[in-house]
């Protein structure tokens, strides 16, 4: 089989191989969103004191005595069931609507959430040369950049809903999601500068890079071992608290209250359509929570100093198989996964603990408290690494 | 009316910040979710009826067999959606019952205009209808919602008192005071 395949011209083999990895990507974010929506239900029925989904059951499932119940119980079938049904639903297109724009609106929502996850690490090996190397599909250098530039692009299908909706509802909710972006964009931005001042020490080549970020927190030293999150609190509060807003998650969620937007941007939307958004919004979820854990909480490294080489290491003296690359591929995948559902499970926690600001509160505490701490933050760590690195 | 102003202090520096009261919030939604569910899972799980509980209106009969009903119709008059109509019949004299003033021919209920207001078994001077235990009442058709006498006491049954009221008031026809 690799024969055939090697003899195919090299730029096909290239484009076969992105192609491959790409669909990879989606067979796993789509799924992976999808969950989180199931999440999500159960996650709110436990906090508010009910059992949540727990009817569905394939019927030639059942038959399987312990896991069967315990996955109905969980309410994974549902999953399906609710995906089934968006699936076959009737998708009704309002006659009042601008049809292009609004049949455009959810796919333009799925390009930059499926986009971005390409530029995100998920984990390493070491290959047989003793290199690390990267698990990514693209680990281009100027990483997080990239991916402040695509998931930005997201506010344009928002923007598009709420227009091409021609009602008011959606519009407004369009209106306040696009002016919540920017203004907590810019406080992103800023609060990430601090990590890459000290990413970038004096003498090395510059890097926008998540995995070189990565590579800084796994070490052994003092310094060179400490999670960022630990050694920049308020960068990475800051990132944290403008991630919910960038995301549209409560207390944030000010583009679909539902109690003075009936829905907000997305109001005229049904079926397929709307579940579009629904998994775009995951997925910027799983992505935002992802770049969260590599530039602040050391990636796929289990602990602070601990770095996942050399846990593999120590473990290949007692397993054999230790060693091989797939393993470690495999228990740093499993790492990052385990840091980024966490984040997944914060983020909905939240969500059923605070209620949603209000719109001015929301441009008060943007512009007049995250941005001047995002700024007096990256001053005050230019001229602290200003003067460890001298 | 004396005037008491209320002291309000100014908020702390980590009040203001909002992360104290984030973090307890977050705490107690977290306490809420290792507890288990507090609802029940309805087909399985039945809820325990109150005493006193005030279901679908019912017909009893005494601990004889004997319909107590003697369509008197004041449950009739009084219900206030109008949601009973009763036909009353006549006992043949020669029954077993014969001596008790008169029965039902049809008793009608009219599950979808009852307000479960239980006027009529606060009203009714024989202990004949009972608001009972049933809470889930449901029909495919206008029809099916109107409860008929033989299924009001199909859902009644009986009631277990004592006082066979009609047949002390034979006996006391019948041998006077020396009955007692």
């Amino acid at each position: 089989m690799f024969d055939f395949y090697s003899s195919w011209p090299f730029w096909l083999q290239n484009v076969s191989f992105g192609v491959l990895k790409g669909l990879a990507v989606i067979a796993v974010l789509f799924p992976l969103s999808a969950a989180c929506s199931m999440a999500e239900r159960k996650i709110s029925a436990w906090i508010q004191g009910r059992p949540g989904p727990n009817r569905t059951i394939v019927p030639w499932l059942a038959w399987i005595p312990i896991i069967a119940p315990f996955l109905q119980r969980l309410g994974l079938f549902q999953l399906a069931a609710d995906g089934g049904k968006f699936v076959f639903k009737e998708d009704p297109v309002p006659g009042h609507v601008n049809k292009p724009y609004f049949i455009a609106a959810p796919i333009l929502a799925m390009i930059p959430a499926l986009t971005t996850v390409t530029i995100v690490p998920f984990g390493a090996y070491v290959n047989s040369l003793g290199q690390l190397v990267p698990l990514v599909l693209a680990n281009v250098d100027i990483g997080l950049l990239a991916v402040f530039a695509i998931s930005s692009l997201g506010v344009y299908s928002v923007i598009l809903a709420g227009w091409a909706s021609n009602s008011k509802y959606p519009f407004l909710g369009s209106v306040r999601a696009s002016a919540q972006l920017i203004s907590y964009e810019l406080s992103m931005t800023l609060s990430v500068l601090p990590v890459f001042l000290w990413v970038n020490a004096p003498g090395g080549h510059g890097t926008l890079s998540l995995f070189d970020v990565v590579q800084a927190q796994s070490g052994r030293g003092l310094f060179s071992g400490l999670w960022l999150g630990f050694w920049m609190p308020v960068s990475a509060f800051i990132f944290l608290v403008a991630l919910f807003a960038e995301t549209n998650r409560q207390p944030f969620d000010m583009a679909e209250s539902e109690a003075d937007l009936v829905g907000g941007f997305h109001t005229e939307y049904g079926a397929f359509k709307w579940s579009l958004f629904f998994v775009a919004e995951y997925a910027h979820m799983i992505v935002g929570s992802g770049v969260f854990t590599l530039l602040f909480l050391g990636g796929w490294n289990p602990l602070p100093w601990v770095p996942l080489t050399s846990v593999v290491h120590a473990l290949s003296h007692w397993i054999a198989w230790a060693n091989h690359p797939a393993f470690m591929g495999v228990l740093g995948v499993l790492i990052f996964l385990g840091k980024v559902g966490f984040f997944i499970f914060l983020f909905m926690w939240v969500r059923w603990t605070l209620p949603r600001f209000r719109y001015d509160q929301i441009m008060k505490l943007g512009w007049q408290k995250l941005l001047p701490l995002a700024i007096g933050n990256l001053i005050f760590y230019a001229l602290l690494i200003a003067v460890i690195d001298r | 009316m004396a005037t008491v102003t209320v002291q309000r202090k100014p908020l702390t520096f980590a009040e203001r910040t909002y992360i104290p009261q984030i973090l307890g919030g977050l705490k107690i939604t977290f306490q809420r979710m290792i507890k288990p569910a507090e609802t029940l899972e309805y087909p399985e799980q039945r809820p325990e009826i109150p005493k006193n509980y005030r279901g679908v209106p019912t017909l009893v009969k005494d601990p004889n067999g004997r319909e107590k009903c003697v369509s008197c119709q004041l449950c009739e008059f009084v219900c206030p959606p109008k949601a009973i109509r009763i036909t009353p019949g006549e006992i043949p004299p020669d029954a077993p019952t014969g001596h008790v003033e008169k029965a039902p021919q049809a008793f009608d209920i009219d599950m979808l205009r009852c307000i479960y207001c239980g006027l009529c078994q606060e009203v009714c001077p024989e202990e004949a209808i009972f608001l009972q235990n049933q809470y889930s009442m449901n029909g495919l058709t206008r029809e099916e919602m109107v409860n008929h006498k033989d299924r009001l006491y199909e859902l009644g049954g009986t009631l277990p008192d004592q006082h066979h009221k009609w047949d002390k008031k034979k006996a006391a026809e019948e041998h006077g005071n020396a009955a007692h």
